[in-house]
């Protein structure tokens, strides 16, 4: 019985040809991404409503507009993203985003360089990460009841430190602060970037690699794959996850300056409620609640097409209150679709 | 010289004596067939032999030389791996980055180490070509048939050159032809030189692929026989106690 076996195996096996075989096709991979998806869904939006409004939608300010309001959300979802991919999840990036503010603002308006209000912010996001990861990966806690307690802490620190005040009156170090966000560069021929959507592509860019050709980037897609199995196959299971969280801080500290130095202002409510439009990007762009999918371009498209809704019901006239339900249609919806999409690959 | 040497190993959590005195020996290359109902010692044994629990009493020798494991990973780098029952293998991600999970290889591109991916097809292919397994590196895992995933489960040792390999169950889960299939992965790894313990409930299996069967019961070993002096009627008796020891 086991020669019988043997010889079946080994009439199976044509080694030459395995090697050569790809699983899935590029063209199936594309139509297997819930991200190529949501960028048809995106084209098809832009195009009906540059048909609908061409002297308002699809002008060179409303693209310049739009590009800059999503791109903080966008940067904070690929940080979302990272944790989600774990399995984890990161509420707290909203609050974040005021205590980076408020502390980056009082740095400011204290005479420091630009450079030590940016270092100053990039340490609150780091340390509010790092707690959100240890008490996660070493404590044990759960990330949902976790990060919804740093969501209120950092707040309340924020609002204690800037003693409830707007931080305006920057020192020095402000006109530099202010271009960082509120700079751009100019193509010719109206196409102007502003600098958080270039920070946005490049981090975009940066995570996109990171995930296709790095240890770290396919640890964490191991940990959300199998956590169990990750530990047992000595990825440093603990390492990576507050690594994660650190990044998703980073990734909010990131958004507050740049928001900050656009807006020339500082003050601590900065974020309210931008956890729930980040995650809503990132779930929209293909990560899954569940662990073990991400996207970096999902994360991008997703912050876009919330934002081009947005943009779009303003456009056109509805009441901005509806936004909300659009917005969290497009989420269910996109939910749904990864369902279905599971459904088909098991 | 034996590969694994226990000498009255004993393993107790509080009051409950999991193991007791048991004496076990292992050759390179031999299959040895662990078998016993459940609660009888089998997983604790291979749980202490893999460095998941430190022995209580007796000593443990693996490759002449005197180990106190404990952690898995002190295992596993004197050349013990464990094959889980549940696999320990992630569904999305490719055969070949399980084979490689936690141990990527990686080439150097100006200041950044990026993974190699092709090398690591290319000898994940080899490692399957090896086991005559049909699995291809880049297929996802989750689209895999239970002795596929088995292949790739077996996979992981080969790339870490594993001595021994102990596997939990490992045809409990799968279908009549996938058996036949992971029996073959494990003749496969014999032909390497590597030893293997087969923990099974399945008495066709043992008597189809081990050259040696160890029974236990309540903690003890009962019986230790070459499978060519024993059959299945005499290892269900000492299984289920109506045959006292052998």
């Amino acid at each position: 019985m086991s020669q019988e076996a043997n010889k079946s195996a080994e009439a199976n096996v044509r080694i030459d040809s395995i090697l050569e075989l790809r699983t899935q096709s590029a063209w199936q991979q594309l139509l297997g991404a819930q991200s190529f998806w949501v960028t048809v869904a995106l084209a098809i939006m832009c195009a009906v409503m540059s048909y609908l409004q061409p002297e308002s939608f699809a002008t060179s300010e409303n693209f310049y507009n739009i590009t800059r309001n999503f791109s903080f959300i966008g940067i904070m979802a690929l940080g979302q993203t990272i944790v989600i991919a774990t399995g984890g999840i990161d509420l707290s990036v909203g609050s974040i985003m005021g205590l980076v503010a408020v502390s980056s603002g009082l740095v400011l308006t204290a005479g420091y360089a630009w450079w030590v209000a940016v270092a100053v912010g990039l340490f609150a996001g780091f340390a509010a990460g790092l707690i959100n990861g240890v008490l996660i990966a070493y404590v044990g806690l759960s990330p949902f009841v976790t990060t919804l307690g740093m969501l209120s802490v950092a707040r309340s620190i924020a609002v204690v430190l800037s003693g409830n005040r707007m931080l305006y009156k920057f020192g020095p170090g402000g006109p530099m602060f202010k271009y960082l966000g509120g700079g751009e560069v100019d193509f010719g021929g109206g196409i102007a970037l502003s600098f958080p959507l270039l920070f946005l592509i490049v981090l975009t860019i940066v995570m996109a690699f990171v995930y296709k050709m790095t240890a770290w980037g396919r640890h964490i897609l191991a940990i959300g794959g199998n956590e169990q199995a990750a530990l047992l196959t000595g990825v440093p299971v603990k390492t990576v996850k507050v690594q994660a969280y650190v990044v998703s801080g980073l990734a909010a500290a990131v958004a507050a300056i740049l928001n900050v130095g656009w807006s020339g202002s500082a003050i601590n409510a900065l974020g309210t409620s931008y956890e729930l439009l980040a995650i809503s990007a990132a779930v929209i762009g293909g990560a899954n609640l569940m662990g073990g999918e991400a996207s970096a371009f999902g994360a991008f498209i997703g912050a876009a097409l919330i934002f081009t809704i947005r943009n779009a019901l303003l456009m056109e006239g509805v009441d901005s209150n509806w936004q909300g339900t659009f917005v969290g249609a497009f989420l269910i919806a996109a939910v749904y679709l990864g369902k279905i999409r599971g459904a088909r690959r098991e | 010289m034996a590969l694994l040497e226990l000498r009255k190993l004993g393993k107790h959590f509080g009051a409950i004596q999991a193991l007791i005195d048991v004496d076990l020996t292992l050759e390179p290359g031999e299959v040895l067939g662990l078998m016993g109902d459940n609660g009888a010692g089998k997983s604790t044994l291979v749980r202490v032999i893999a460095g998941s629990y430190p022995p209580s009493a007796g000593e443990m020798r693996f490759g002449g030389e005197s180990v106190h494991f404990h952690k898995p990973v002190e295992a596993r780098k004197k050349g013990i791996e464990v094959v889980y029952q549940d696999l320990a293998l992630c569904n999305n991600l490719s055969a070949a980055a399980n084979v490689f999970l936690g141990q990527e290889l990686k080439r150097r591109v100006g200041p950044f180490k990026i993974l190699d991916h092709a090398t690591m097809a290319r000898r994940a292919g080899e490692l399957f070509k090896e086991l005559k397994s049909e699995t291809r590196p880049r297929d996802l895992v989750r689209q895999m048939s239970g002795g596929q995933r088995q292949a790739v489960a077996i996979a992981r040792t080969r790339l870490s050159n594993a001595r021994m390999v102990l596997m939990d169950e490992p045809t409990a889960a799968i279908s009549v032809r996938q058996v036949a299939e992971v029996l073959d992965l494990i003749r496969r790894l014999r032909d390497a030189g590597v030893a293997v313990v087969l923990i099974s409930h399945r008495m066709p299996d043992v008597f189809s692929v081990c050259e040696r069967v160890v029974v236990m019961r309540r903690g003890q070993k009962v019986a230790d026989k070459a499978i060519a002096h024993t059959s299945p009627e005499e290892v269900t008796g000492l299984i289920t106690g109506a045959i006292a020891a052998a």
